[in-house]
């Protein structure tokens, strides 16, 4: 006889404020079956747990059902707390009342009415619930990192200084990603490169680090512990073994004139190279798309100079498969070019620019050695205009959000270009000034009133060039809204941080969500920001949303001690809730008749053939079997089946069968 | 063939010349511009300004009025008016709640099927696909076009040209063997309707026009909305003053360029009327 406990959680207020939890408790418990119903303001806490477990032990329940939030949350805390009262955890069902019923209709009879339809139903599901027990998968512990910038880079640090193994995957030719490129970095103004390039060596040496540059992932499939990844190791057109770094090939090379990435487009690099001088590895590769040699089939200088005869020309792209357990993503961010921007210009002056072109410009290693000098005519501009929020907070260009690094980086900007012009003016267009964060707004004040920065509080309305000037229109709402024109030599446009190209097609493949700015979603906004809603794929850095490097380094090793944390265990434990094809006594072995129109149909490639023999080893029957390490509960087979011979545990036809039974008032 | 014209206040009013250029361009391409029958004010500033109600109701009766004419497309060559129509179709198209409401109020029914035209959509549309053969006198000049604010916004509505940096204006005028000069000052304010009110503000923003326009070396400026023409031709003294200097850049609308093009004489297309002398070889 089925003896099952209802508990009715108030949520606070979230489902008590519409729904009559004392009326919903005392209708439940004159159900047939019901040996204890009651209600309480907060079931997850402390003592609500406490009180499931005592009603248990005490009503020697046979199931419960916490009627209360979404299952999301907390359905692993009330099935571990009726696992400690002795209650297998799958005869504890979770009712929905909060999303289902309280947020989402006034407060008053129907309501309540609803709440109690909502319980009733579970109440006969549990009571044909099964107890199940949960499965366990090995875990391989290697990671894959995914992005070789300054968060990947610590996070496969921190994962391979635990132990363990990681696949580091960068799809340029080397790792450092934008931090590399950067001048200085706020708010201590020490060099980027300084502090970055040691770290790109330690990755290149590291033992328990394999890097994979001028790579990307094509697919993953498995789940977490057991991940199987498939790399496109993209043609360098050189063998790394053979190459030494010595450089010869890239100052013969006589394609001279290809835009420079790593300059932003404000130098020029040959079609066989390497991106910068500190490059990890420090080996180039050749620029199908620009070298003479695939355009018009002949040159070959590269291969003519080598000294070691390292280059490649007919190098295939190599596909690597690699079992790994845990990922993190680290892909980073870009920003929008200042041809995004019509009302300064759709990119046509150039002398207006982008941030990390200002970095180039700014950089002791940049095109002009760290002068600042405008890219029209090499001139030394006098008048300096920086536009923050250039696209961020404005939803009439789509944008929404604050991109938050700008309004340090603009300072930064701003002092470096103090530093080196003392006579020159800057000044800087703003909303707010958000410099929340340890030593930031004194930064800032030091810009302003150490440097002298002109800051205007007040956005741009249009850039247009005037006698070889450019004319910023703004405007200052500190002084009465006065429209303000400034005659700059040069303007840098704080553009907005996006989510990187090809983010959206990797989080397709990786199986994971994403927001409508393409950057990946975290599976709780305050409480599990490092995690994403797959199992075993984490986040790292700006590829969440823009974010500064101190910012990205914390998340970085957060996301490596996460994975660190799956490795501690040798193996893993899944939810039973898994398919699986009946079995029967000889000789029918099963109901399943072998189609296996199910394998055709599963997405995740868990469905496999089993086999009965005879004592001679002949085969009498062939039926479906499910891998549960696989299979994800989805129930597409289940569907699919037309013999019947699939079901799936916590969900199966007969369950379903009795919850809308009981909605139509048959019990 | 048969399209409705919408001529608004002005055209017979402050702008008789760009009523007269667009008509005698119609007849040299063969077009029948029909006025709508007993059409209204459109409600210009004033109305959206004081009740949304009537600012929505005077635009639909003449939609409505075009439509039981059997006009499906009307030239609103006066931005200021082509801006109300449009923005009024748009609302009433996404609230049937509002459309319900304004068809009581106007006592006709409205469907909301017209095509509005702008002028330069119209000349885009009807004239410039055959203006090859009609071309008898290339209009050779640097031109400054200007679209003033109403022409192509806003942007959500119309979803035509771009409203931050339009072009579509300075292509008719390259059909035309003009050369349209890069001109920043395309959609700044030119003072709109404080040219009653507050001159001094209509010639200073008016004034920065011109100034640009000829710094860079512009003979005419092109227009396509009758209030700009009136701020920047007719307060041209006002201007002069507020500046104190003489601007001499001539205003034409781009129908008056369009109709010197096709062979119009001064006459036919209204310079006479101007308050700036136009000095044009022809």
């Amino acid at each position: 006889m089925a003896r099952i406990g209802v508990f009715i959680c108030h949520c606070g207020e979230n489902i008590s404020a519409t729904v009559d939890c004392g009326r919903v408790a005392e209708t439940i418990g004159k159900l047939k079956h019901v040996a204890y119903s009651t209600e309480y303001k907060y079931m997850c806490s402390d003592p609500g747990q406490t009180l499931i477990k005592d009603a248990i032990k005490e009503y020697k329940l046979t199931g419960i059902v916490v009627s209360a939030c979404s299952p999301r949350m907390h359905e692993p805390t009330f099935r571990k707390a009726a696992a400690e009262a002795g209650l297998n955890p799958y005869l504890c069902e979770m009712a929905n009342l909060r999303e289902h019923c309280s947020w989402v209709h006034e407060k008053n009879d129907m309501t309540t009415e609803k709440a109690i339809d909502i319980v009733r139903i579970l109440v006969e599901k549990v009571k044909i619930n099964n107890a199940l027990l949960p499965i366990k998968v090995p875990v391989t512990k290697t990671a894959l990192v995914i992005g070789g910038g300054i968060a990947g880079i610590q996070s496969a640090l921190d994962i391979a200084n635990t132990g363990h193994k990681v696949i580091l995957v960068e799809r340029s030719p080397s790792i450092g990603g934008h931090m590399s490129q950067l001048s200085e970095t706020f708010p201590t103004l020490d060099c980027s490169q300084c502090i970055l390039t040691p770290r790109m060596v330690e990755v290149a040496q590291h033992p328990n680090i394999t890097l994979y540059t001028y790579s990307e992932v094509e697919s993953l499939d498995g789940f977490i512990g057991n991940f199987t990844v498939k790399i496109r190791k993209k043609a360098r057109s050189i063998d790394e073994k053979d190459c030494t770094g010595c450089g010869l090939c890239t100052t013969k090379c006589p394609q001279k004139k290809i835009p420079n990435e790593f300059e932003e487009g404000m130098g020029f690099r040959p079609a066989i190279y390497t991106p910068f001088p500190q490059a990890v590895p420090n080996k180039p590769v050749i620029d199908r798309e620009h070298c003479t040699y695939y355009i018009k089939g002949k040159c070959k200088v590269c291969e003519i100079v080598c000294p070691t005869k390292a280059i490649r020309f007919d190098q295939p792209d190599q596909i690597l498969e690699i079992q790994i357990g845990a990922i993190v993503i680290a892909t980073g961010f870009d920003i929008k070019r200042t041809d995004f921007f019509p009302e300064y210009g759709f990119g046509k002056y150039k002398d207006v620019i982008d941030g990390l072109q200002f970095e180039r410009l700014a950089s002791a290693s940049g095109p002009t050695g760290g002068a600042i000098l405008r890219p029209s005519d090499g001139v030394v501009p006098k008048n300096i205009v920086f536009v923050a929020c250039a696209g961020s907070r404005d939803p009439a260009k789509g944008i929404a959000y604050c991109s938050k690094i700008c309004c340090m980086y603009t300072a930064k900007h701003a002092m470096l270009y103090k530093h080196k012009v003392h006579e020159g003016k800057a000044h800087v267009f703003y909303m707010d000034i958000r410099s929340a964060g340890k030593n930031y707004d004194e930064f800032v004040r030091r810009a302003i009133e150490e440097d002298y920065v002109n800051y205007i509080r007040g956005r741009v309305s249009t850039i247009y060039e005037c006698d070889g000037k450019l004319i910023v229109k703004g405007v200052d709402t500190l002084l009465g809204a006065q429209p303000l024109e400034i005659v700059a030599d040069m303007v840098v446009l704080a553009t907005a941080g996006v989510a990187n190209s090809g983010a959206e097609e990797l989080a397709q493949k990786l199986h994971v969500s994403y927001d409508s700015h393409k950057f990946f979603a975290e599976a709780h906004p305050k409480l599990k920001p490092v995690e994403t809603n797959t199992a075993g794929i984490f986040l790292a850095g700006a590829c969440q949303n823009p974010k500064d490097i101190p910012d990205s380094v914390s998340q970085a090793s957060g996301a490596a001690v996460k994975v660190a944390a799956l490795f501690s265990q040798n193996e893993l434990t899944r939810e039973p809730l898994v398919a699986f094809v009946n079995r029967c006594s000889p000789p029918l072995y099963s109901t399943c008749v072998g189609c296996f129109l199910c394998q055709s149909v599963c997405p995740y490639q868990a469905i496999e053939r089993e086999e009965f023999k005879n004592r001679d080893g002949k085969t009498i029957k062939t039926v479906a079997k499910i891998n549960e390490g696989l299979c994800q509960g989805c129930g597409t087979c289940v569907a699919l089946c037309r013999s019947k011979s699939i079901d799936l545990h916590g969900y199966t036809n007969n369950q379903m069968y009795t919850e809308v039974m009981a909605l139509l008032n048959v019990y | 063939m048969k399209i409705g014209i919408y001529p608004g206040c002005s055209l017979n009013g402050s702008a008789r010349d760009y009523n007269e250029s667009v008509f005698a361009i119609a007849k040299v391409f063969d077009i029948e511009l029909v006025q709508i029958p007993d059409w209204n004010c459109c409600g210009a500033t004033a109305a959206h300004n004081l009740n949304k109600e009537l600012s929505l109701a005077l635009p639909a009766r003449i939609l409505a009025l075009a439509e039981q004419n059997g006009l499906d497309e009307v030239l609103v060559p006066c931005a200021a008016c082509y801006s109300r129509l449009v923005v009024t179709q748009h609302e009433l198209k996404v609230e049937p709640e509002i459309k319900n409401r304004i068809k009581k109020v106007i006592e006709l029914d409205y469907r909301g099927t017209t095509k509005i035209l702008n002028v330069i959509e119209w000349l885009d549309k009807y004239i410039i696909p055959g203006i090859e053969e009609k071309l008898v006198l290339p209009f050779k000049h640097k031109v400054a076009c200007y679209y003033g604010c109403l022409l192509v916004r806003p942007n959500k509505v119309l979803n035509y040209d771009r409203s931050e940096d339009p072009q579509t204006m300075d292509e008719v005028m390259r059909k035309i063997g003009a050369d349209p000069i890069y001109f920043p000052y395309k959609t700044e304010c030119c003072g709109a309707g404080f040219s009653v009110s507050r001159t001094d503000i209509v010639s200073k923003l008016s004034g920065k026009i011109i100034e640009d326009a000829e710094h860079r070396g512009a003979e005419f400026m092109i227009v396509a909305c009758p209030m700009c023409h009136s701020n920047l031709d007719m307060r041209r003294p006002d201007i002069n003053q507020y500046f104190k200097t003489k601007f001499t850049l001539p205003i034409l609308f781009v129908t008056q360029a369009l109709g010197l093009a096709v062979g119009l004489s001064p006459k036919e297309v209204g310079l006479q009327r101007h308050f700036v002398p136009v000095n044009i070889d022809s």
